[in-house]
């Protein structure tokens, strides 16, 4: 048989074959084409890049490692990635736990469970840039509405967006409302879940308690480990929140590392370091990504 | 494990279940009630405030119903800025981008699911790897390539690209559901002498109606809400779209005090969406369920 297989790979493609091929790459050279001339040229270009200095008006000019001995330095670089590593850090693990009660709650037989789904959805149908112009204010101190709802249990007024400590905190906040996707995801997994396995727990006397941490959590972690991932990567990159409501203040609470590598980019101009940024950011996601999956083999239960 | 236990249904369990939570489900009921009207107030403050007077706007305690509905303020967001030549704007790049990405994607995704071609396994993998590639990593050198090409200030840096099915996620989407579709189809029409780009079109995609929709759809939402790229490429303010438009709208505002400007302009922009919502609300869940669970 191997030496069947053997033959018949060496054999000239007949005319058909070699048709279908033809197809193949006409069909897919539009993603072809554009992977090379979108991502990957870009990519390398930027590699380029940022070993040179310039402003777009005189030539570039070729600077070695400097650019990377910047970042390493430039106070505001390392800033802007702890500014988003720490909303990363509180924001997503909140949200799983919103996203999964609430598809908890959603897979019950309750009443209006559709109008809830919708209700707790819609947050994220509203455009990210109006919804932040909304939040902004939300949070104000003076005419905002959360300020108003705190006083009625006694809480003073608090400068959301104008004190350094209470911004990260105040957009952490805001992002418990932007749980729709992974809800819906939580809820899609949940109805997967046989009938039989949980009838089976509660005959052998498993108390609600009890099946949610042996049988239900269990069989979601490959989907908390989906919306893990993604909602990471995702909040490491916020810049609209940041761009509308604050511009990156008060004294650069907000400056989250996306937007840090916009304003070096398209603010002040510095094109090669920009990219430079941008590729430590890159590193940055990409290496936790993949550390994220070696990881999973932890702790995600994969069905055999 | 599990079918043999299926055999034994438990009255009793199912019974104690149902008396415990009679009490739990009342509680809960109140619970998700109240909570989804938290999750639905900052948008139904914004619409109620875009129809304020300004010491409404600014009154303690909040005023939820206005007394004299300001419909005004509409046609003054028309006024202070050129919005509508912003939802001119924004409605050419949407409908080529979005149609780019439905022809592109269908196409790609069409070789991927039902054609044999050395190399296919390779590119798939790469289309895979670009969803996890954070766009911010082309970001610059794109812009200085795309201003080599004098495309700045116009639509194509926001259109051009989204005709190369860009969007790894909407192949992957149609892939899916190509492959689901029975093999014979094709063979019969291609004895019948049809070409690929027929079949495709004329048998493939009259069957798929359920994924265009969800990749146009999501596609429509992407482009319709993007900020940085408008804001990136777009220079003047008659090229603007709706989002750039809001976010300088709320700039220049955040200092005044029209906020019932910035709130009506909000409105104009969600309101779309929301109707997209209600009547495309399926194409948005079936979406991003299938990505959660085969991702």
């Amino acid at each position: 048989m191997a030496a069947g297989s053997k033959r018949r790979r060496f054999r000239r493609p007949s005319p058909l074959v070699l048709r279908e091929w033809l197809s193949g790459y006409a069909f897919a050279s539009p993603f072809i084409i554009g992977f090379l001339v979108f991502t990957a040229f870009p990519m390398i270009y930027s590699i380029w890049l940022s070993f040179h200095r310039w402003d777009m008006i005189s030539p570039p000019r070729f600077v070695g490692l400097d650019n990377f001995a910047k970042l390493i330095t430039d106070p505001r670089a390392n800033l802007s990635l702890y500014n988003s590593a720490f909303y990363t850090v509180f924001a997503v693990p909140i949200q799983l736990v919103i996203a999964f009660a609430l598809a908890l709650a959603l897979t019950q037989k309750i009443r209006f469970r559709d109008f809830y789904r919708s209700g707790f959805y819609l947050p994220i149908i509203v455009p990210l840039v109006a919804w932040s112009v909304v939040w902004q204010r939300v949070l104000h101190p003076e005419f905002g509405i959360l300020n108003e709802f705190l006083g009625w249990f006694g809480i003073e007024p608090m400068n959301w967006l104008f004190d350094p400590a209470l911004t990260k905190p105040a957009f952490i906040f805001m992002s418990f409302w932007m749980i729709g996707r992974m809800m819906v995801i939580f809820i899609a997994g949940l109805g997967n879940i046989p009938e039989t396995l949980m009838e089976a727990a509660s005959i052998d006397g498993a108390s609600a308690w009890a099946k949610l941490r042996h049988v239900t959590i269990p069989l979601m972690t490959p989907l908390i480990f989906y919306n893990m991932v993604v909602a990471i990567i995702n909040s490491f990159q916020t810049f609209i929140p940041a761009k509308i409501m604050t511009n990156g203040g008060p004294q650069n609470a907000t400056l989250f590392a996306v937007l840090n590598i916009y304003r070096n980019g398209f603010e002040y101009f510095n094109m090669g370091y920009a990219a430079a940024l941008a590729w430590e950011f890159f590193i940055i996601i990409v290496g936790f990504t993949i550390a994220q999956f070696y990881v999973s083999n932890k702790w995600v239960y994969y069905e055999a | 494990m599990a079918t043999a236990v299926k055999a034994t249904p438990s009255r009793q369990a199912s019974l104690r279940k149902r008396r415990m939570s009679i009490a739990g489900r009342v509680l809960l009921q109140i619970f998700m009630t109240v909570l989804v009207i938290t999750f639905l107030v900052p948008a139904l403050w914004m619409i109620s405030s875009s129809l304020k007077v300004s010491t409404e706007v600014f009154a303690h305690p909040t005023v939820w119903i206005p007394k004299d509905p300001q419909w005004k303020n509409y046609a003054r967001v028309f006024e202070v800025m050129p919005f509508a030549k912003f939802i001119w704007n924004t409605v050419v790049v949407v409908v080529l981008a979005v149609t780019g990405t439905v022809l592109s994607s269908a196409m790609v995704a069409y070789a991927f699911a039902r054609l044999r071609w050395p190399g296919r396994d390779l590119f798939f993998g790469i289309l895979i790897a670009t969803m996890l590639l954070p766009e911010v990593i082309t970001l610059v050198p794109r812009f200085i390539i795309f201003r080599h090409l004098g495309w700045i200030d116009t639509f194509l840096p926001l259109t051009v690209p989204y005709w190369c099915a860009a969007t790894a996620l909407y192949v992957f989407l149609m892939r899916q559901y190509f492959r689901g579709l029975p093999m014979e189809l094709e063979e019969a029409a291609l004895i019948d002498g049809a070409g690929r780009l027929r079949i495709l079109f004329q048998i493939i995609l009259p069957l798929s109606k359920p994924v265009i929709a969800t990749v146009a759809v999501f596609a429509l939402f992407q482009h319709y809400t993007d900020y940085m790229n408008p804001l990136i490429y777009l220079n003047s303010m008659d090229k603007w779209t709706l989002a750039v438009g809001l976010g300088s709208l709320n700039a220049n505002e955040s200092y005044g005090a029209s906020w019932e400007l910035v709130f009506a302009a909000g409105t104009i922009m969600a309101l779309p969406m929301l109707l997209l919502f209600v009547f495309a609300q399926r194409y948005f869940v079936k979406g991003i369920a299938t990505t959660g669970l085969k991702g």
